[in-house]
């Protein structure tokens, strides 16, 4: 579990993050989402135990990170931003340094090193310097060295940040196969991460909590959601006929490939009119879709509204 | 304390794989040899001892230990593996005790393979190894000072260069702080008590005690409390760093 206890921080003048509380739940993958410079990094630091908080605190498993920094930090596994380590080590001997410092018992090392080697498939590069790696290589070590300990709480900033898609999808994947009793967080500011891997999202800007809520939840907050949009042969319906439509609030036409898209009044199904209606029209639909809503417009609404309103 | 020596054992085996230690150890031997026959006087005072050889140490120790201890926190700070050593179940105190426990073996290293300077000697003469043996320890305890000073100075700034030049200065400082030259020339302007413990600060001298043959306890004290207060300085410095 972790919890942020109106956890703030500043830097001069400057509130990076501005009293967050928290909570996730073992079983939950808290996506922490954010713009750059949203005090996603600096919240993950100070419940590292990197940074310390300018008021306020953070526990890891129920240990206070300022009045019990050893025993939150021997329950968290931390992948920091950009995933650092020795470079001039090599992946055996950092992840020998690793369990060293962690103080494993010489069975449990044993294993959790196979465990771990495998799990990330590090076998074949085991004895290159790190300095070498690839930057999708040196990630997947970062996360070697986070999942060490079996640690009941993980902490990944930004775990698939510069990987290609067929590392992103295996990452994700691992990520997903450890959800299950572990309480994981991650930062990231791509959506489609938040769908591929969270079951709750915590959305921050200028260091203030602004949301959180269930990516579900998010998406029905889109003026898409619930829309229809199709591809139609010839543009033989109207928008005024598609207007017409009791619950349809707006209707919209792209001008680039004549795709329309049937806005309904908040909340209000419309998929089945819209297609009975097609059906009367005698028109061939390509295609039709009920949208679920856009993360992305949410994203930049819930982020870029005014101050004032946020607060 | 399995953390301390984890830390420990990786800093200095880092040394060992980048140029460093190698870099270091050969300057070290070279210069104190050189030293010790060409500036020292070693054959024409006619002496079967290693005094010439000890007396070259702090000089050797103002510009070689600056350069081992400027990357101990300085790197770290700059590549970032800083943050996940401070998300690692070790204390800051752990983290310097085990990067000075490195940065000090590998100066007892470097000693230790000074061993032909000690073999020439005995060859030639009949010296008094017992002495020989405390201008070591006093020599070791002198590049433990220097290195907790370089182990804060590093940890004060993320620039290697400027962590090199404060070490070196104030060791310089520290080293002529004693020297007759320093004390006659702040003969008239301070009172003679504080003049008296402008002396006791001065590194050169607990050091050239030592070397002597005396292991005063007070000499000892000086250098435990040296290493200690520098040792405590870096830790509240990195400390402080991370609240601002």
């Amino acid at each position: 579990m972790i919890e942020a206890d109106r956890l703030t921080r500043c830097y001069g003048p400057l509130t990076a993050v501005d009293s967050l509380t928290l909570r996730a739940e073992p079983g939950q993958v808290l996506g922490l989402l954010g713009p750059n410079g949203a005090g996603k990094s600096t919240a993950m630091r100070m419940i590292a135990g990197f940074l310390t908080p300018t008021s306020g605190t953070a526990r890891v498993c129920g240990h206070d990170v300022r009045k019990a920094p050893l025993s939150a930090k021997r329950a968290l596994g931390y992948l920091p931003e950009g995933a650092p380590s020795y470079g001039e080590m090599t992946i055996r001997e950092f992840l020998v340094f690793m369990i060293r410092v962690r103080g494993l018992e010489r069975d449990v090392a044993f294993r959790r090193f196979d465990e771990v080697v495998s799990r990330l498939e590090l076998e074949d590069v085991l004895d290159q310097t790190i300095g070498t790696l690839s930057k999708g290589l040196r990630r997947r070590v970062g996360l070697a060295q986070a999942i060490l300990h079996d640690p009941p709480v993980l902490m990944l900033d930004e775990p698939t940040d510069g990987l290609d898609p067929n590392q992103k999808h295996s990452v994700r994947m691992l990520i997903d196969a450890m959800a299950r009793e572990r309480t994981i967080l991650i930062s990231t500011h791509l959506l489609e991460e938040v769908h591929a891997l969270c079951n709750r999202v915590a959305i921050i800007a200028n260091g203030r909590l602004l949301a959180d809520a269930t990516p579900a939840e998010l998406e029905a907050r889109s003026r898409y959601h619930g829309a229809v949009s199709f591809s139609a042969q010839g543009s033989g319906v109207s928008r005024e006929m598609l207007a017409r439509i009791p619950n349809v609030s707006m209707v919209e036409v792209d001008p680039l490939d004549g795709r329309v898209t049937v806005f309904p009044r908040a909340g209000l199904p419309i998929l089945e009119d819209v297609q009975a209606l097609l059906r009367t029209q005698n028109l061939e639909v390509s295609e039709i879709q009920l949208e679920r809503g856009r993360l992305d417009e949410v994203f930049r609404q819930i982020t870029t509204a005014p101050r004032e309103a946020q607060a | 304390m399995t953390a301390v020596s984890a830390i420990a054992r990786r800093e200095l085996w880092s040394y060992f794989v980048t140029p460093v230690a190698y870099v270091f150890m050969v300057i070290f031997l070279v210069l104190a040899g050189l030293l010790t026959f060409y500036a020292g006087d070693f054959y024409d005072r006619g002496l079967a001892d290693l005094q010439p050889f000890f007396d070259m140490h702090p000089w050797l120790y103002l510009v070689l230990v600056p350069a081992v201890t400027m990357s101990m926190w300085a790197e770290e700070r700059a590549s970032g593996t800083l943050e996940l050593l401070f998300s690692l179940p070790a204390s800051i105190a752990q983290a310097v005790l085990g990067k000075f426990l490195a940065a000090w073996g590998f100066i007892g290293i470097c000693l230790v393979l000074t061993f032909p300077i000690w073999i020439t000697v005995n060859y030639l003469g009949d010296p008094d190894n017992g002495v020989i043996l405390a201008g070591y320890v006093g020599s070791w305890l002198m590049a433990g000072a220097f290195i907790a000073i370089g182990a804060c100075m590093s940890a004060c700034t993320r620039s290697q260069i400027v962590a090199f030049i404060l070490t070196a200065a104030l060791c310089f400082v520290l080293l002529l702080i004693g020297q007759p030259q320093v004390v006659d020339f702040f003969q008239d302007s301070l009172p003679p008590r504080l003049l008296g413990a402008m002396g006791q600060l001065s590194i050169a001298r607990h050091a050239n005690a030592i070397a002597r043959g005396v292991l005063d306890l007070r000499d000892l004290v000086y250098f435990f409390a040296t290493i200690v207060a520098w040792l405590a300085a870096s830790v509240a410095m990195l400390d402080l760093k991370r609240t601002r």
